[in-house]
């Protein structure tokens, strides 16, 4: 397993750096639907602070803050954001993923509503990503054997 | 679009991939990947596709280089071809 670094040097940058880069990430997935960005790149940019918290303080400490279960739930729960966005629009008579059908059920017009659905699918895909890309690392760099290697 | 920035970007990065692929060292290879796939990232911005460039620096300079890097640690540092 990755140990913990001796050096208080990497140790106090990645904690500078670790909140920085979550900012980041989130503010990359919130601004997806109008800016460059969007769920996928915002999801990478978290998971890169996680796998550089895991360099700096070994993967013991990552995962007692971001749990292999954590990780499961996670990645599901986005692909179930997206695909509930999707049949619900396909619910309320409009083709999938064609947000305007959600303004039935969200408090805006048509307008706002595929401006909000857009969002809501970006929130999906970066919970996703993040968690996919913390648990392939985790699997390569431990040889699939969670806690040995290295 | 300035063409004497595009050749100077399109001579690094074809000489990036070059070596890439000939150094025998398999972390050297990585690193000049990652300096490849930010010269793509700095060619995406170029040519005006912002949203491309971003996916290239975070997920081919960023987060593929980390694994790379992980998945050499599991095998020999040289290739032996």
């Amino acid at each position: 397993m990755i140990q913990r670094t001796a050096n208080i040097i990497p140790r106090t940058i990645a904690r500078i750096l670790i909140p920085a880069i979550q900012v980041f990430g989130l503010y990359v997935i919130a601004h997806g639907h109008g800016s460059p960005g969007g769920g996928f790149q915002g999801g990478c940019i978290l998971a890169a602070s996680f796998i550089l918290m895991t360099i700096a303080y070994g993967l013991e400490d990552t995962k007692r803050r971001f749990t292999e279960n954590m990780n499961n739930i996670l990645s599901s729960l986005g692909v179930f954001i997206y695909a509930l966005t999707g049949w619900m629009c396909l619910l309320l008579g409009a083709n999938f993923l064609d947000y305007s059908a959600l303004s039935a059920i969200l408090p805006a017009d048509p307008v706002k509503a595929r401006y909000l659905g857009m969002f809501i699918i970006e929130v999906g895909v970066g919970i996703t990503v993040m968690a996919v890309m913390v648990s392939l690392f985790i699997d390569l760099v431990t040889g699939g054997k969670h806690g040995e290697g290295l | 679009m300035i063409w004497q920035l595009d050749i100077i970007l399109l001579l690094l990065v074809v000489i990036c991939a070059a070596a890439a692929i000939t150094v025998k060292n398999l972390f050297s290879a990585t690193v000049l990947f990652g300096a490849f796939s930010f010269l793509m990232c700095m060619l995406w911005t170029e040519m005006g596709a912002v949203d491309v460039a971003f996916t290239e620096a975070a997920v081919g300079a960023g987060v593929s280089t980390a694994f790379f890097i992980a998945a050499i640690f599991q095998t020999s540092r040289r290739s032996r071809d």
